[in-house]
């Protein structure tokens, strides 16, 4: 936990600094958690930690689209079981494959799946967006319990190795220690997006897509640029998934949990800057990990549910725009 | 594959009679999202909140599951009433319905899903009544009683509300509403009042649609999921806020799962509902009998 408030101060530091030197700082960040992950000696912290890590990714996936552009995906499961199996699938046809590959196919894969949704609903109103994406989750998980292949309703097994590459040490270690590349990824990515043209054209859908048409906005493009990042990173972030539980079955690969926790995160921390998703995954990811070992693992997931309620009834702007307002 | 007329002709009848109970647990989605432009993706969650009240009536009190939730559906009115107090307080006001108030129904849906699992577990519930088995035989084909009583009361339901909404005053102020609330306002009538008085509304009917869900099949809390693309299908497939259009959609999608699930096994039902969801999106956002 150390670490991650010196996480904080680095990124305060950071705020004026440009893209390449802000890579820098999150390398440091995510060696610095890596180091004092490891100081712990078991493997339980990496997979409390990979867990916390996987939703940073995730929330700040969904952010790019629905923070950064303000059309809602609930569709988070779909895209994210697409990475996941799509590693199943590769790792029953092509077992040698390393596990960044891996994460490359699945975000691809993800990202036209986004891409063709966006393309079918995105001209229409945002409702009918979300409503799509909806109901995506639920075919896609059709289309998986259906397909004998990658195991069906039954699941699948994955076997992982005992030994990390590269690194040495538990294969778990391996896991976190991508994972939290692939986190300095979006994160560099979404404060790019931020501050670049496409972050203005994100945040003019936002407020007033009509007037930013009008004022030549290309809003579909736009949008599906969005719904295609946000949805290659979902799809990253679940790659590593069949490695890290072994065991992938359609109802656990698919469960309601990963959504309203990518949802609930970026809202709680805040939608509108980079930081939000992460404050919001640490806040919620910590305290669930806490519920789950020291109260009940039933409760544990209600809490992302109601702490989204009441945040977004009661505190519209996360925890970022608290202390926005105060100063 | 062995396509028989007789398989043929009740895959379309079985269709028609589940079309109807589509009907019924649409409707309350077609007053909210049609007509009061509240995109309340928690509805089918109201509706398993209903099927556990006639479970609980049925098995504890021992009474018919229709009347448990019949009685019990002012409740859910007064529910409704205050689920849109605080949607309209929170959302509609600041006028950030689309990310936040999205978000909130989401939530809602989730928080009631565990809710119920940490109440009632994750077994499947039934009920026990007249028409839970047995057919009723027309000669040429026999009818389940277990699909053709919720048909009936879908119907029953959409005839009522179809009534009440162009007769009633009340009612003539809901469609009002639904075409312009600034003129609304210029009538001096309050359209928050109104659309309260149309939410607590659509809550009962989901309490009545949860009592014809459990009928229907066995329930267990996360069943709710299934029927979000279901019922937005149905209602865009209907052209917003028509109630015609509405059960004809609800009897086509109907007809066509049962078809694909005849022809080609249940686990494809779910994803028929997206389907035709999608290419309605694409081709006719504005539904059969759209506007």
């Amino acid at each position: 936990m150390a670490s991650l408030a010196a996480k904080g101060a680095e990124a305060e530091a950071a705020r004026g600094l440009g893209n390449v030197a802000f890579v820098g700082v999150l390398v440091v960040a995510a060696v610095a958690i890596f180091g004092v992950t490891r100081l712990f000696g078991n493997d339980y912290a990496f997979f409390a930690a990979y867990v916390v890590v996987q939703y940073i990714v995730l929330g700040t996936a969904w952010n790019i689209l629905g923070g950064y552009t303000g059309y809602v995906n609930f569709g988070i499961t779909a895209f994210f079981a697409i990475g996941a199996y799509s590693s199943v699938v590769l790792y029953k046809l092509t077992p040698w494959l390393p596990l960044p590959v891996m994460i490359v196919v699945g975000g691809v894969m993800a990202a036209l799946v986004g891409l063709g949704t966006g393309y079918l609903t995105l001209r229409l109103r945002g409702v009918f967006f979300s409503i799509a994406t909806l109901a995506l989750a639920v075919v896609v998980q059709t289309l998986i319990t259906n397909w004998d292949f990658v195991g069906g309703a039954r699941g699948a097994y994955v076997l992982r190795p005992k030994l990390a590459p590269l690194i040495g040490g538990a294969y778990i270690e391996y896991l976190f220690l991508v994972m939290l590349g692939l986190c300095v990824v979006a994160l560099a990515t979404a404060r790019a997006i931020e501050r670049s043209a496409l972050g203005y054209g994100f945040a003019a859908i936002r407020d007033d897509e009509a007037a930013a048409e009008a004022s030549g906005v290309p809003t579909l493009k736009l949008k599906l640029i969005a719904t295609a990042l946000s949805g290659g990173f979902m799809g990253m972030a679940g790659a590593p998934l069949p490695y890290y539980v072994t065991y992938l079955d359609p109802s656990s690969g698919f469960s309601l949990n990963y959504a309203v926790n990518a949802i609930a995160m970026p809202l709680i921390g805040g939608t509108s800057s980079w930081l939000g998703p992460v404050i919001g995954a640490v806040l919620v990811g910590g305290v669930q990990e806490y519920i789950r070992v020291t109260i009940s693992s039933a409760v544990n997931v209600l809490v992302a549910g109601v702490l989204m309620v009441a945040f977004v009834i009661l505190a519209p702007q996360g925890i970022v725009g608290l202390f926005q307002r105060k100063r | 594959m062995d396509v028989s007329l007789g398989l043929l002709t009740n895959a379309v009848i079985s269709g028609l009679l589940l079309g109807g109970f589509y009907a019924a647990v649409s409707i309350g989605v077609a007053i909210s999202f049609g007509m009061l432009d509240i995109v309340n993706i928690a509805h089918p969650a109201v509706i398993l909140l209903g099927s556990y009240v006639a479970f609980i009536g049925n098995t504890v009190f021992g009474i018919d599951p229709i009347l448990a939730t019949i009685i019990l559906a002012p409740a859910f009115y007064v529910l409704g009433m205050a689920a849109y107090q605080i949607y309209y307080v929170a959302f509609e006001r600041r006028d950030d319905q689309s990310l936040r108030g999205l978000s909130f129904f989401f939530g809602i849906l989730f928080i009631a899903e565990v809710g119920l699992i940490l109440g009632f577990g994750v077994d499947y519930r039934s009920v026990q009544a007249w028409y839970t088995q047995g057919n009723l035989d027309l000669f040429v084909v026999e009818l389940p009683w277990r699909l053709l009583v919720p048909f009936l009361l879908g119907l029953v339901m959409v005839a009522g509300l179809q009534v009440f909404l162009s007769r009633t005053f009340v009612g003539r102020a809901i469609q009002a509403v639904a075409q312009d609330q600034g003129a609304l306002r210029l009538m001096a009538a309050n359209p928050a009042k109104i659309k309260r008085i149309a939410f607590g509304l659509s809550f009962a009917t989901a309490a009545v649609a949860g009592a014809a869900l459990i009928i229907i099949q066995p329930v267990e809390p996360s069943i709710g999921r299934e029927y979000i693309g279901r019922i937005f299908a149905i209602c865009v497939l209907g052209g917003l806020g028509s109630f015609p259009g509405m059960v004809i959609a609800a009897v086509t999608l109907g007809i066509v799962e049962s078809l694909t699930s005849t022809f080609f096994g249940p686990s494809w039902a779910p994803a028929v509902a997206f389907g035709v969801l999608l290419v309605t999106l694409a081709v006719r956002p504005n539904g059969i009998l759209g506007r």
